[in-house]
């Protein structure tokens, strides 16, 4: 199998069918950034009365690069479209969520799978049940009790709701990520003196850190592209996060798309660097998430 | 040891942060959703909750419904068997176009084609970008206005000329014809919300299925090569029982997707109705009517297809022993 890796001519055909297929993918996103930068007349088009007083009809640029490099469209999109607001938002929430998360899966996990209890085969077993609920088969509930807590509209109204429902996915990988921790460390540090709060505190939870950007890394991404929970538990513009941003940006500016394709760029790239970063271990926390389930 | 790790109060603390999140936000409200659904009452204007018994179920599969008051038959706007149409078109759409594209190209690059892994990550990206960004940009392409790039596209290609007569003759839900309203009729709303789809989750199946074939135990694939067998045979008779549990993992993602779909069809449509899908319907029982009852109804179904689908599928693919390979 190795020597197939070299550049083969009857390969070609098959090349020349994926690299189309990277066309297909990358376009839209070069057709978004392009049409952040233009100014509307670029994009939809123009007609001008020339000296002799023929009008001169000017057709859209579509595909093409940016005669005049319009930055304006990202000043407006982060003063007046509130993006930079909306991006901490949803920064501050992500990453409350995370650290819940872990705590709470890596705490649980260690009682699944270290402790000795009957009943814990069952009790995994509904945990896993969060898998396949549905995020939206708790909103008129939890939007009940969250107005009865007067929560709607500060961050807790998202956080504890997101790492609810992140939290089967922590509790699944963080299993397989724990079982492979040798049991001999914990006697060994048993034998030291060290109950179960030290040994989890002081030898589990540092051979944990694998699962903590995996978990990290799922969750991050659950959270940060959530729509239906943050339009509906959060209305209020200071707590607002990107996805919901976004699409009010939209009521907004009908007509302009300059500054849509702005905010739509400034909610995109942030995620699309880092993934050119760590494409291999975002990759990888997907693939944790899908198999072990 | 032994007596310290079944030391119950510690037990119970190690589970009482999941506990409460769990329970408090998902197995509650679940129940909760299960008892709103027999009745009927409005969160905004707080009214008592009215006792409805089975008539909030009866209006969601009702597509005719009687005015109490003058006795005229009207169509539902609350109906719910279209919803649930549409959601199982996406999910066939997604079983049977999305999932067999995704194997076929993981197959080609899982056998160790040149950048394997370079094309892999660029499909896959998509995956990480919001769904409503993703539905927004897609309404940009579709915008039937001189900026939208699909009728663009088209125009410069000449395709417009045949194409568009083609939809206007196939569309029966309304006489308009057809120039390139790409969400503004239910005949092409549908497949308009499945092509972003495809194009944003064909790169994760096809991540998990290329994980699935490289996990594949490389002896028995040169036992098979040793045997005379074809790439095709490979493929068929190795590959494909092997990656099963990734097949099947796939398919329920899929199916339960479809059926939970709300971000795109919210995004990509300034009115969703004309391809209306259960969780934009219940978003509509909501928050435009606030009929609390019905959308927890709604609720209730879909967490129930949700589970039935999911056990159907493992149905479908368990194990049927030796009759595999």
């Amino acid at each position: 199998m190795i020597e197939a890796r070299k550049f083969k001519l009857s390969n070609l055909v098959v090349h020349l069918l994926l690299i189309i297929l990277v066309i297909i993918n990358l376009f839209p996103l070069y057709w978004m950034i392009t049409f952040s930068l233009k100014t509307n007349d670029e994009i939809l088009g123009y007609s001008y009365k020339n000296e002799a007083g023929e009008r001169i009809l000017v057709p859209p640029n579509h595909v093409g690069l940016p005669n005049h490099w319009e930055w304006a469209n990202y000043v407006e999109a982060m003063n007046t479209g509130n993006m930079g607001q909306y991006f901490i938002n949803s920064l501050a929430v992500s990453a409350s969520v995370i650290a819940i998360t872990i705590l709470a899966s890596f705490m649980a996990t260690y009682a699944l799978t270290r402790l000795v209890w009957k009943g814990r085969k069952m009790m995994n077993k509904f945990f896993m049940l969060g898998l396949t609920i549905p995020i939206h088969a708790a909103i008129v509930p939890v939007f009940t009790i969250l107005s009865k807590l007067k929560l709607l509209n500060t961050y807790a109204a998202l956080i504890f709701p997101y790492a609810a429902f992140a939290l089967s996915m922590g509790i699944l990988i963080s299993v397989g990520f724990m079982g492979d921790i040798p049991y001999d460390l914990d006697e060994a540090a048993f034998l030291d003196g060290c109950g179960v709060w030290r040994i989890f505190a002081l030898i589990i939870a540092p051979l944990m850190m694998p699962a903590v950007a995996t978990v990290g890394i799922y969750t991050f991404l659950q959270c940060w592209n959530e729509l239906l929970f943050a339009t509906i538990f959060v209305s209020s513009g200071r707590y607002r996060t990107l996805p919901v941003g976004v699409q009010q940006l939209f009521g907004q500016y009908t007509t302009r798309w300059g500054p849509i394709g702005a905010a739509l760029t400034i909610a995109t790239l942030p995620t699309i660097i880092v993934y050119i970063f760590l494409s291999k271990r975002i990759q990888d926390s997907f693939i944790a998430g899908a198999v072990k389930g | 040891m032994k007596r310290t790790l079944s030391y119950k109060l510690n037990i119970f603390l190690f589970l009482l942060p999941a506990l409460i999140l769990f329970v408090g936000i998902l197995i509650a409200p679940i129940i909760m959703s299960a008892f709103y659904s027999f009745h009927e009452f409005n969160l905004v204007a707080n009214t008592d909750m009215e006792y409805v018994g089975l008539e909030n179920y009866k209006i969601l599969f009702s597509s005719m419904l009687t005015n109490a008051n003058t006795g005229k038959i009207y169509a539902n706007s609350m109906y719910l068997g279209d919803a649930l149409t549409h959601s199982l078109i996406l999910a066939a759409l997604s079983t049977f176009i999305q999932l067999p594209l995704a194997l076929i190209i993981a197959l080609k690059l899982s056998k160790g084609i040149w950048g394997e892994r370079a094309y892999l990550s660029i499909y896959f990206m998509p995956v990480l970008i919001s769904t409503v960004i993703i539905g927004r940009l897609w309404m940009n392409i579709y915008d039937p206005g001189p900026a939208g790039l699909l009728n663009a596209g088209l125009r410069a290609l000449g395709i417009d000329k045949w194409l568009f007569p083609a939809i206007s003759n196939a569309i029966t839900s309304s006489k308009l014809p057809f120039t390139g309203q790409w969400t503004g009729f239910r005949e092409t709303a549908l497949i308009a919300a499945f092509i972003p789809i495809l194009w944003q989750y064909v790169g994760y199946h096809m991540l998990l299925m290329y994980a699935g074939i490289k996990g594949v135990p490389a002896d028995l694939l040169e036992a098979a090569q040793l045997d005379g067998c074809k790439e095709g045979q490979v493929n068929r008779y190795i590959i494909i029982p092997y990656i099963k549990p990734i097949l099947k993992v796939c398919v329920i993602f899929a199916v339960t997707g479809s059926l939970k779909s709300f971000d795109l069809i919210y995004a990509l449509m300034k009115d969703t109705s004309r391809a209306e899908l259960p969780s934009t319907l219940m978003y509509k029982l909501l928050f435009l009517h606030n009929r609390y009852g019905l959308g927890s109804t709604v609720a209730v179904v879909l967490i129930v297809l949700c589970f039935l689908f999911a056990v159907l599928i493992s149905f479908a693919f368990r194990d049927k022993g030796a009759k595999v390979a």
